[in-house]
């Protein structure tokens, strides 16, 4: 009975072993006969090229390792992005799809029918290649909102220039803390006495109030810096000032939104549909109002639905922003998987660092998301 | 007649409010019409803000005049009961239907009304619409990538086996019904493997060699997406076992291979096989790319299949496992006689879902150098001859995977109703 249990144990271990073993072995043949070690000392060595587009500062004479939080923060930065706009979109979508009214149903299902079906990347060639690339030259773009540009080479918008920001960041932290103690001191106070609190409008105040209030004695400013047309040659124009953001990221962000929304819509219709006719029609008759019901009865039970499988769908967006690499937006995988590996040379460290960070990047949001699912989920006795 | 009240519609008059919320309602979509297609501005007279918004205002007051309930139209009622229950609801649907109007005139104009569908060179193109010679000139290219003109019947001869090879698993008579899983799992795939071995890469038999670097378009993600549909099932079908077996060794290393592949992207993962995977490798020794992809694609599929046949493990009640414990049955027979089968058609959405992204993901082999049809478009789209026509390809490809993708979601669909028992 024992041997019928570890003899597959052991032949598993052996067909790993073996495996590795064979893998390794190979890998230090092929590379010492090409001469190259294995290290991670080119981290700090001179990366030497150049990244377009950069949220810290970058150019060539800094390292490889600096190089690799450039790629790093751009993919970041695109998931975030994609995260907050396709849950707000899927959310809509997914309501809009339980709608009675007929024309907005058909429009929302024929939206997630559309988008889920077409592959990703064919919508990131699509919006790069082929929409955005039908946009006017800058010296004739229109003027948007009278104060930005979209052109073909990205969107132009006015860059705030603060002052003192760090004060204003502070009071914005102090504000958090002030609503958070304020509901929860509310909730006690509810839950003790039976008193309640307009805490929406009260909490709103505060975060208003307390920001705003820094203007006036904190010493803060705010101006903003409007994009400006600038002739460089004859045919050449491009824009001064103000924020400019990359053709690249638009298109990404776009395809990554609007194909991720179709995923999050169908989890939110599920879970939503997933609660009983019941639960509304008995909080109904205790008196709650429509927005009462939605907010106390279906979305805390409706969200216990939704969450897991719209975690999921936020890994998936952030693995999906790998595609970047296809139209050049300078994400992880361009930078480091690319330029820096046909620089270098060194295809197992640097294969080997860029799914170790994805792998990271997927446990944290897991383990975040499996926290906050526990945090909301029945607490049964 | 001397009651009538236009703000509360009523039965009495109900042809005279008909006819007045028809009348609005046509005014508001010919307002917006000719101010969109037409640029004639009918309400002018008004401030611009309130002219921007008169076709909404138009239509929501004649939506309102035929809100009758009981009208005794059967149209009318379902109208109102659908599309026009509140304001709020009118002014969506208003809303709605503007968009489509709105959305569908240029796109029908650039589909087909100016579009050009004869000749033979870029200069027909001269409509403002899109330009279809592009596709027809460019077709045999999308379908079979470099593929030889001349040898492009082994393909399609090919395909047609395999076809009529998966279709006849339907014909099977009774008696040999217990086979059909045997000849879907290993028959077909040899037998698959061996038709495209000798007539598509060819070197044999009097048949032209055409290097696997050659092959592309469709064709090849047909290729590609139907190998690793057939692998990564039953790896996934054992990962998910091990995941939950009592093994420890069994388990663990399940289990880390699952996470592992689930957790990096696919682009990295092909990265690794066209750059890393060789270093791996006794020099000298030299696999094809074609098959570094298949596989690569296979074991990042299998994770995510294995991850969705285990929750139809887990949501089988731990009465059948006892029941056919008690019967004697070891954990093989238990398996594959008891549980999988019950546990298989539970996740008949989630398989068919991943099957899905496997096909959806199928373009991503870019990466390694091979050019399927998405491959194939980036490449014509850059000769000299055809610049400007990336739309026109990228809504083609657009199609054909759309038809592909939905109509393998509707059949799903269909599985499921078919396999649904009660338990």
């Amino acid at each position: 009975m024992k041997f019928k249990k570890i003899l597959p144990q052991f032949l598993t271990l052996l067909f790993i072993v073996l495996i590795f073993g064979f893998f390794t072995m190979n890998a230090q043949e092929n590379m010492d006969t090409r001469g190259i070690e294995f290290g991670f000392g080119f981290l700090s060595k001179e990366a030497s090229f150049d990244i377009q587009f950069s949220l810290i500062d970058y150019d060539g004479s800094m390292s490889y390792g600096r190089a690799y939080l450039v790629g790093l923060l751009n993919t970041l930065l695109v998931s975030f992005i994609g995260i907050i706009l396709s849950t707000l979109l899927g959310a809509v979508i997914g309501v809009a799809r339980l709608s009675p009214n007929y024309l907005i149903n058909k429009t929302a299902s024929f939206y997630v029918e559309f988008f889920r079906n077409i592959p990703l990347l064919l919508q990131i060639f699509f919006w790069y290649f082929a929409a955005l690339r039908a946009l006017p030259m800058p010296e004739d773009a229109p003027l948007i909102f009278g104060s930005s540009f979209m052109t073909i080479k990205g969107l132009y918008t006015p860059a705030p220039i603060w002052n003192n920001f760090d004060v204003f960041m502070i009071a914005l932290i102090v504000a958090m803390v002030a609503i958070y103690s304020f509901n929860k001191f509310a909730k006690r106070k509810q839950e003790e006495e039976g008193k309640q609190y307009p805490k929406f409008l009260i909490s709103l105040g505060i975060f208003i109030i307390l920001p705003a209030l820094t203007f006036i004695i904190g010493g803060v400013d705010l101006s903003w810096s409007f994009p400006v047309l600038k002739q460089l040659a004859q045919t050449s124009f491009t824009y001064e000032g103000g924020m400019g953001i990359p053709p690249e990221l638009i298109a990404l962000t776009l395809a990554l939104t609007l194909y991720t929304a179709t995923f999050i819509a169908e989890n939110v219709r599920a879970g939503i549909q997933g609660i009983g006719k019941g639960q509304k029609e008995a909080a109904a008759s205790i008196g709650l109002t429509p927005g009462q019901v939605l907010k106390l009865v279906i979305l805390p039970q409706a969200l216990r639905i939704i969450i897991p499988p719209t975690t999921n769908q936020y890994l998936n967006l952030t693995k999906n922003s790998s595609l970047a690499a296809a139209i050049a937006y300078p994400d992880l995988v361009l930078v480091f998987a690319g330029t820096a590996m046909m620089q270098t040379g060194r295809a197992i460290e640097i294969v080997g660092i860029t799914m170790a960070t994805y792998l990271t990047i997927s446990l944290v949001i897991s383990l975040f998301m499996n926290w906050y699912n526990k945090r909301i989920a029945i607490q049964e006795k | 007649m001397s009651n009538i009240n236009f703000l509360k519609p009523n039965r009495k008059n109900l042809n005279l409010f008909l006819i007045l919320g028809s009348l609005f309602f046509a005014l508001g979509l010919i307002d917006f019409c000719l101010n969109n297609f037409y640029e004639t501005n009918i309400t002018g007279f008004l401030p611009s803000f309130v002219s921007f918004f008169t076709p909404l205002i138009f239509g929501m007051i004649g939506l309102h005049l035929v809100r009758i309930e009981f009208s005794g139209i059967k149209i009318l009622d379902d109208l109102n009961k659908n599309i026009n229950t509140s304001n709020f609801n009118a002014a969506l649907s208003i809303s709605i239907i503007i968009l489509i109007i709105f959305s569908v005139a240029p796109l029908l104009n650039w589909f087909v009304l100016d579009a050009t569908f004869v000749g033979d060179s870029k200069e027909a193109c001269t409509g403002g619409g899109a330009c279809w010679v592009y596709i027809k000139t460019w077709f045999n290219r999308f379908m079979y990538g470099m593929y030889p003109n001349a040898e492009q019947w082994r393909v399609n001869a090919t395909f047609i086996i395999v076809l009529g090879l998966m279709g006849a698993g339907y014909f099977f008579p009774l008696k040999y019904k217990k086979y059909l899983t045997f000849y879907y799992v290993i028959f077909l795939p040899i037998i698959s493997f061996l038709l495209i071995y000798y007539l598509i890469s060819g070197g044999e038999f009097g048949l032209e060699w055409v290097e696997t670097g050659a092959w592309g378009g469709l064709s090849l993600t047909f290729i590609v997406s139907f190998f690793s549909l057939i692998f990564c099932f039953p790896i996934g079908m054992m990962l998910a076992l091990g995941r939950r077996s009592n093994l420890t060794v069994v388990k663990y290393s399940s289990l880390s291979f699952i996470e592992f592949w689930r957790g990096v992207p696919l682009i990295t993962v092909l990265f690794m096989s066209a750059v890393m995977f060789p270093m791996f490798l006794p020099d000298g020794t030299y696999v094809d790319k074609l098959i570094r992809v298949i596989v690569a694609i296979t074991l990042f599929e299998a994770a995510y299949t294995a991850e969705v046949i285990r929750g139809g493990l887990q949501a089988l009640p731990r009465g059948q496992y006892d029941a056919a414990k008690s019967l004697g049955m070891g954990y093989w027979r238990l398996h594959l006689l008891v549980i999988l089968p019950q546990a298989l058609k539970l996740v008949i959405p989630g398989i068919a879902n991943t099957f899905l992204a496997l096909v959806k993901d199928t373009p991503l082999i870019f990466v390694v150098g091979l050019l399927e049809l998405v491959g194939m478009l980036n490449l014509a789209k850059t000769n000299p001859k055809w610049l400007g026509f990336s739309m026109e390809g990228y809504v083609f490809a657009g199609i054909i995977f759309w038809i592909i993708c939905y109509s393998m979601s509707k059949y799903s669909q269909k599985l499921e109703l078919k396999f649904k028992t009660d338990r």
